[in-house]
């Protein structure tokens, strides 16, 4: 079977669509934030495929940008879920609730 | 191996026009400054981090003035980081509202029991990305320049990290920015693939209109546009924004609704306008709702806010839809009216102005807040009889922001007005009466403060005065000073028609 650009299009949508629906159905804070990083990774896969039919580098170098820049989030990111757990352990996204209306 | 050595061409270093560069370079300095002085000094010393995080940003405004004088527009790394007269106006715009900002810092950071060095030194990292974002022109930098300004935004949001709300206000905002920033790569991609480039003006000449657009390319943008939706907290996409805003530092909150969503609007500008240019039958539709949805939702869940910093953002929810019209009509614009492009000193103008009275606005909270400890709109009772210059200003900046003459925010919504008159369409005299119809609905939130402000009774009967500390005082005064001055000149709308880009595909 001959594994063309297509194949890996498709992986890196059904990817995003996983994590995007994970994002928006799960409600552990920390599961959440694993789904955008499921995200990005597809956002990786797509742009790497891309340039490998372009023939261009312009689209590895983004990936190594989106690779840096989750490092970065993923610090913040815990930093913040770390403040809430120590506050309320065992805490959802539906008992981070105080504020709505 | 010298023989090889020597036949080898000689290394040039590329050539770097450091003065483009040195409004970035001066706010460095200042991060770095900042950094080292919260390093050395001891508690008594913190508050030297304020000052020098304000003096900084004034002194990364004087290299953007000489590039004004200048006036060359330079364009640098290919394309990549562009200084045209549209990056100098937002440029100019984010230092100076992130010099009030520090204003309106610098007291409650001090007198809270939280890290004073750090607030600063994020704060200017976040103003950093900003400046990136007015001069990004390429979808790496678009998006370096995004996270440069958000991940530090998404510290300061729970900057009460012992407040169980501050907390919430911070994940909630984290938790969708990162969301929206992956669904706008995910767009960058398929626009990447399609175009082979991610110079703006590159992909603006492979997107060049004709034919019907292939499905990719409608995914593609549909994906960038969303995940700045989130940014500029358009409606659907706009639910983290009140709880953040209320969760959040008052001073965190103004920025916020101020300089960041200028950012989202500096970058929906810069890809609609060079990189979309040709293809607004694709975000024309999309614009026209989101700016629709966006003003009404927002006005018509402001009615039913008690608290004054939810309404507040409601408020600067609905304020986006009008900012997000002139977007929607582009392409019907004439070419004798100047075309798609015409649509931008609108947003520009608008973000100006309200950027001065929404400031305003948050410095009154801020100030009465000090005295009440509170939040909710009863708290602002009987203000006139004890506080009258603030019952005045807090009245000023509300009537600006309903867009009542002669106060700044009238000129804004008339330009909105007047861009979406202009392409006269079906579609644009229907948007023209939504957003009448939402300046109405918005005239009773905004004068149920002046009505509690005015005529209802102090609430538990203190009448003791206010006492305004005097960085807050300046920053009142700079925002009402700008918010008369935009309303009775015509300085907003000559930078709005300032704010043209360089290099179009």
């Amino acid at each position: 079977m001959d594994v063309d650009a297509t194949w890996y299009l498709v992986l890196s949508a059904l990817l995003f669509t996983i994590g995007g629906a994970g994002v928006l159905v799960r409600r552990n804070p920390l599961v959440m934030f694993m789904c955008v990083e499921l995200m990005l990774n597809a956002v990786n896969i797509s742009f790497v495929t891309f340039a490998r039919m372009l023939n261009d580098t312009g689209g590895q170098v983004v990936v190594f940008f989106v690779l840096v820049v989750a490092a970065a989030e993923v610090v913040v990111g815990l930093g913040i879920i770390v403040a809430i757990l120590r506050r309320q352990p065992g805490a959802d996204a539906d008992d981070i609730s105080l504020l709505r209306g | 191996m010298l023989h090889l050595l020597a036949q080898a061409e000689p290394f040039r270093s590329p050539t770097v026009d450091f003065h483009a560069f040195a409004p970035e370079i001066v706010l460095s300095v200042s991060i770095v400054v900042v950094l080292l002085v919260d390093l050395v000094f001891d508690e008594r010393g913190k508050w030297a981090t304020s000052s020098i995080a304000g003096i900084g940003l004034l002194a990364a405004l004087v290299p953007v003035l000489t590039l004004a004088v200048d006036g060359a527009d330079r364009s640098l790394f290919d394309g990549a980081y562009v200084v045209d007269n549209f990056a100098l106006v937002m440029k100019a715009l984010f230092l100076l509202s992130g010099y009030v900002t520090i204003l309106i810092s610098a007291r409650y950071i001090a007198e809270g029991d939280y890290y004073e060095g750090e607030y600063y030194f994020m704060l200017l990292c976040s103003l950093l990305g900003m400046l990136v974002m007015g001069s990004a022109r390429d979808l790496i930098s678009i998006f370096v320049a995004l996270e440069l300004l958000s991940i530090p935004a998404y510290l300061l949001a729970g900057w009460r990290k012992r407040d169980l709300r501050g907390n919430e206000a911070s994940l909630k905002y984290y938790l969708l920015g990162v969301f929206a920033a992956a669904v706008m790569l995910y767009g960058m991609s398929l626009i990447f693939g399609v175009t082979g480039s991610t110079i703006l003006t590159e992909i603006g000449a492979a997107l060049d209109g004709g034919e019907a657009p292939a499905p990719i390319v409608v995914v593609g943008i549909l994906f960038i546009v969303i995940g700045f939706a989130f940014k500029v907290s358009a409606v659907p996409f706009h639910t983290w924004a009140p709880d953040t805003y209320e969760g959040a530092p008052t001073p965190i909150t103004a920025y916020l609704s101020v300089a960041s969503k200028a950012a989202g609007f500096v970058a929906l500008l810069q890809l609609v306008f060079i990189g979309f240019l040709g293809r607004s039958d694709v975000w024309g539709p999309l614009f026209w709702v989101l700016a629709a949805i966006t003003m009404t939702v927002g006005n018509l869940i402001a009615l039913r806010q008690t608290n004054i910093v939810r309404m507040l953002a409601y408020s600067s929810v609905a304020q986006a839809g009008f900012m997000l019209a002139p977007f929607a009509v582009a392409g019907d614009i004439d070419v004798d009216r100047g075309g798609p492009l015409a649509a931008i000193p609108p947003v520009v103008t608008y973000l100006l102005i309200y950027a001065a009275m929404n400031l305003g606005a948050f410095a009154v909270v801020m100030v009465v807040a000090r005295k009440t400890r509170s939040g909710e709109l009863s708290s602002y009772g009987g203000l006139f009889e004890y506080a009258p210059g603030l019952a005045v200003l807090m009245t000023v900046f509300i009537f600006a922001l309903a867009g009542i003459p002669p106060l700044g925010g009238w000129l804004a919504k008339f330009v909105v007005f007047r861009a979406l008159l202009d392409a006269g369409t079906p579609a644009a005299i229907v948007l023209a009466v939504i957003a009448a119809v939402n300046s109405v609905i918005s005239l009773f939130y905004y004068a149920s403060v002046a009505r509690e402000m005015w005529m209802r009774p102090v609430p538990d009967g203190d009448r003791a005065p206010i006492r305004i500390p005097a960085s807050l005082g300046s920053a009142l005064a700079l925002a009402a000073a700008f918010t008369l001055l935009f309303g009775v000149s015509n300085v907003a709308t000559r930078f709005g028609d300032l704010a043209i880009f360089g290099f179009l595909p």
